[in-house]
């Protein structure tokens, strides 16, 4: 046993050097500040400790089904005309809960063939179904309609780390909320101040170049615009709100443009936008340009249309209006009043590309960092005071073999702790609770064993079998309290976030280490001092 | 040193006190659920708005309110928080007041309501990011620096909030007091375009009612599945009843911890829930050391009755059971004195849990795997599926002889 005794010493040794390098790193010095510097850069704090923000946002998938279904709804009506298949109405019925769902009516019995085939060719994802009185009806089909739900999902997540990756914020987390439905997580740590954040993420972006009707001039309300038109927009247009490019006196009231409804130009021919200023007024504009597609459709456009007007929509608002002297290449400019910090907004926005879907706020929390910094000082004031109480304890309870399971504790902490360098883990405040929970479980381990050489001595057993002897009974009852906790700990992971989920990181991580520390190490040291002692010499163990 | 030196106490004579004494507890929780407290939920579970503010001076509560109220927030819950000469108080708007349409809205109605004392034009220092502070020093540059003031600002403006935040712990009492952190060019300058309101908001959790309808089914259905787990790891590695003594047990347990919030009229909140499933681990790790004893005694001690083993086996393992719930408790108690604020829940779950987690593990676990047998003996069952020990040497017919008279 003393031949192995090194073998396993080595072991140890190696194990501590091991995690105090997860710990620390290589510190710079071995003051006190240089060590705590060292420990920062291994061991990441969560929001909860340094400040930050936590959002959970909801991608309105919807949204992203409608737009698809829009366009369905288009091509359903061009092709139609074109195979002369004669209908009253294409149309979505309920957009707003079935946004896949779309009606078609009239079309005549001799007809319904060339419905399917055209279907059937055109719009592959959809499928058709023949209700009564002619009307027929398309939706999607299941594993499409997740598919491209998901896919929203992921193009907004994309979308969001692009703009907060352009904000310069350090170290975000963006990924799916895994148990809600079409959530997103974000966590921004230092921003304290999420007003501005939030507004770029949640903008969605949508560029697009349409002609404005009406020469350009905007209506000062809705129901203006109506009369002015007897009643019913013209065909193929749509009101749309921007704001007054008048000086005077309603320079900043919200007026109405009549839009037509086609898009020359939409987000997706978008290249580059960047902050410029206007040559005239020196007021910050931004300077958008177009792909090479893009570009050549616009060009089209425009030399279509001299002196007709375009509009320039963001998000459904007119930003811009302008009547179109000359044929236009694949460049164009948005004015409309910005300070610097929105112009280079924008540029951002319109930079990272536009959400499929709206999104909306389900939940905010900010921890400011004075808190943050309370918190960590309480957690371990503490942690160092319950770790005190034990190790006090135990040594007053069980004089030798206190010091014995005070040098396992000690190291089960170090090995929590490195673990925790080595994975990347986060401490969060419940996590510094699970440490000093660790603390008060792991010496469990070693109350049993000591217990039970107590209870084997009493029954007179020599040292070493009594040693012996209760290693190996506590061994099953250790194993089994562990898994135990492991499970609840496990379960917790799976459902948490965040701060519970660093909690249940912290308590598993330390109670495997407990698994090495309790039963390896304070066997060893055991076997240690047994081999330094006479034969039938009494052991410490109070 | 030792507590107790073969202790020889008869648990299971006293089965029917422990009996009363749970039920004292259990059915106190339970009507006070039902009847007085309700389970106070947490903002995480039901939605609304929290604020914590810390104040320069002792706050008033009959102003905030006021205030509060003239800004149309009527549904307002104050509460003190923290030690009282840290100045805190938490705000909380109802789930009412808390709508996904905006959310934020009720946090900067609050704060708009509390800037009483803000001249025009001016922003508030108590309140303001590093950004706001770095924007305005570039903007007015009190130290003429021309172009390469970007690195000069920023480390002004990153030293001023961090002092304010981490030497003042997030409140300032007078712009001067910033003169030893930033020069005086930049002190004054700060002067004129800030004032100090006199709070300044530590925290803000703002729930949607949907996040809150999901996060109440979601710690459900944790904790089912914990002891659902339990319940399948004691069947695996013992016998079924031993499985399922220590998931009522372990349901008493939480039951208990989920009344004392009641009546304590503490809200449960997300870290609560995960004290709690801790506490299932911890109570399931009491009750299976007895069980393991109780299964190592009846291999040993085939002649004796069964409620004279577990008792011998409650008692060998009392000494382990009684430490180790007293050094559990020490550290948590720790946790619960010095622990801070923001714990106090989660370290409130686990003092009861682990005082409730002991007591029951001897008080109720093993009485039902008695009462079991008792019961199996009343209908003339052998002794022998209580071996405990799942496909292993089966006890010998003898200990027929070992049934139980209750």
């Amino acid at each position: 046993m003393t031949k192995n005794l090194g073998w396993k010493l080595v072991l140890i040794f190696g194990t501590l050097a091991v995690f105090l390098f997860g710990i620390f790193g290589v510190p710079s010095g071995l003051s006190g500040s240089a060590l705590a510097t060292a420990i920062q850069n291994r061991i990441h704090l969560g929001l909860d400790l340094k400040g930050g923000t936590h959002l959970i946002l909801q991608v309105q998938v919807n949204d992203a089904v409608n737009a698809d279904s829009d366009r369905a709804v288009e091509r359903l009506k061009d092709r139609m005309r074109a195979r002369k298949i004669n209908f009253t109405e294409v149309s979505k019925s309920d957009p707003a809960n079935n946004p896949d769902k779309i009606v078609i009516t009239g079309v005549p019995p001799e007809n319904s063939a060339d419905l399917r085939s055209l279907v059937g060719d055109q719009l592959p994802e959809y499928n058709l179904n023949s209700g009564a009185a002619n009307t027929w009806t398309v939706a999607m089909k299941p594993p499409q309609l997740t598919e491209l739900k998901s896919r929203a999902v992921q193009q907004a997540i994309e979308t969001i780390r692009n703009r907060i990756d352009k904000l310069g914020i350090s170290e975000p987390i963006i990924q799916e909320h895994g148990l809600g439905q079409y959530q997103i997580l974000v966590e921004l740590p230092g921003v304290d101040d999420p007003a501005r954040v939030k507004e770029i993420m949640q903008s969605t972006a949508m560029l697009e170049i349409r002609q404005a009707l009406n020469n350009g001039q905007p209506y000062p309300s809705q129901d203006a615009a109506l009369q002015a038109n007897g009643g019913v927009l013209p065909p193929n247009s749509v009101l749309l709100p921007g704001r007054s490019i008048g000086t005077g006196e309603n320079a900043e009231g919200e007026v109405y443009y009549l839009i037509s409804r086609t898009s020359a130009v939409a987000g997706h021919d978008l290249r580059e936008a960047r902050v410029s200023r206007n040559s005239q007024t020196n007021m910050p504009e931004v300077e958008f340009f177009l792909t090479a597609e893009g570009g050549r459709r616009f060009s089209e456009f425009t030399g279509a249309h001299v002196g007709d007007y375009l509009s320039v929509i963001l998000d459904n608002k007119v930003m811009e209006v302008a009547v179109i002297k000359s044929q236009i290449g694949d460049t164009g400019v948005i004015e409309g009043r910005f300070t610097d910090q929105q112009a280079r907004d924008l540029a951002l926005i319109l930079n990272s590309g536009a959400l499929p879907a709206t999104i909306k706020y389900l939940q905010e929390s900010t921890v400011g960092p004075s808190l943050g910094n309370d918190s960590i000082r309480a957690g371990v004031r503490a942690a160092i005071i319950g770790m005190a109480a034990v190790l006090l304890f135990m040594l007053v309870y069980y004089h030798g073999a206190g010091i014995n399971a005070d040098v396992a504790l000690i190291l089960n902490l170090i090995i929590l702790l490195g673990f925790m360098g080595y994975f990347g883990a986060t401490l969060t405040l419940p996590g510094i609770a699970g440490v000093i929970l660790t603390v008060g479980m792991g010496v469990d381990s070693n109350v049993l064993i000591f217990e039970r050489i107590r209870e084997e001595l009493r029954n007179g057993k020599t040292p070493p079998s009594a040693v012996d002897q209760g290693f190996s009974h506590a061994w099953v009852t250790i194993v089994d309290t562990h898994v135990t906790t492991i499970v609840s700990a496990a379960i917790l992971f799976i459902f948490g976030t965040g701060p519970v989920k660093g909690f249940a990181v912290t308590l598993t991580f330390g109670l495997l280490a407990n698994l090495f520390t309790a039963v390896f190490v304070s066997r060893v040291i055991f076997d240690w001092v047994l081999s330094r002692k006479q034969r039938g010499e009494a052991l410490s163990i109070g | 040193m030792e507590f107790f030196r073969n202790p020889n106490i008869d648990f299971l004579g006293k089965k029917w006190y422990f009996l009363a004494f749970s039920l004292v507890f259990s059915v106190a929780g339970v009507l006070s659920m039902l009847f007085w407290h309700g389970i106070p939920k947490g903002v995480d579970f039901r939605g609304g708005t929290l604020v914590y503010v810390k104040f320069t001076g002792p706050p008033n509560e009959n102003q905030i309110r006021s205030l509060l109220n003239k800004a149309g927030l009527t549904r307002v819950r104050l509460q003190r928080f923290g030690p009282a000469d840290t100045n805190q108080e938490l705000i909380s708007l109802d789930e009412r007041e808390t709508s996904e349409q905006a959310l934020d809205r009720g946090k900067n109605q609050i704060i708009n309501a509390l800037e009483t004392n803000a001249p025009a034009g001016k922003q508030d220092l108590n309140n303001a990011s590093y950004l706001t502070v770095f924007n305005y020093l570039m903007e007015k540059d009190p130290l003429h620096l021309g172009t390469d003031a970007t690195q000069r600002y920023s480390d002004n403006a990153r030293s001023i909030v961090s002092y304010r935040d981490k030497s003042k712990s997030g409140v300032l009492n007078s712009i001067d007091e910033l003169k030893g952190t930033a020069p005086p060019e930049v002190v004054g300058a700060l002067n004129d375009g800030f004032f100090l309101s006199n709070f300044a908001v530590k925290n803000v959790e703002i729930v949607g009612p949907q996040v809150g309808e999901q996060l109440r089914r979601q710690a459900l259905l944790a904790v089912l599945y914990s002891l659902i787990g339990m319940l399948v790891y004691l069947w695996f590695r013992f016998e079924w009843i031993y499985g399922l003594a220590a998931v009522v047990t372990v349901f008493h347990d939480t039951l208990i911890t989920v009344g004392a919030f009641s009546l304590a009229n503490k809200e449960i909140t997300l870290t609560v829930i995960a004290a709690i499933l801790t506490l299932v681990g911890y109570s399931n790790n009491d009750t299976i050391v007895v069980f393991d004893r109780i299964r190592e005694n009846i291999k040993l001690l085939r002649r004796e009755r069964l409620s004279d083993i577990v008792n011998r086996s409650i008692n060998q393992t009392l000494s382990r059971t009684i430490l180790t719930a007293g050094l559990t408790f020490l550290t948590v108690l720790a946790l619960y004195l010095f622990g801070g604020e923001v714990l106090s829940g989660f370290s409130f779950a686990l003092v009861i849990g682990i005082l409730i987690g002991t007591y029951s593990s001897i008080a109720i676990a093993a009485p039902i795997l008695v009462a079991y047998q008792d019961w199996r003996g009343s209908r003339g069952k052998r002794y022998a599926a209580m071996a405990a020990d799942k496909g292993g040497k089966s006890p010998k017919p003898q200990q027929q002889k070992a049934q139980v008279k209750a």
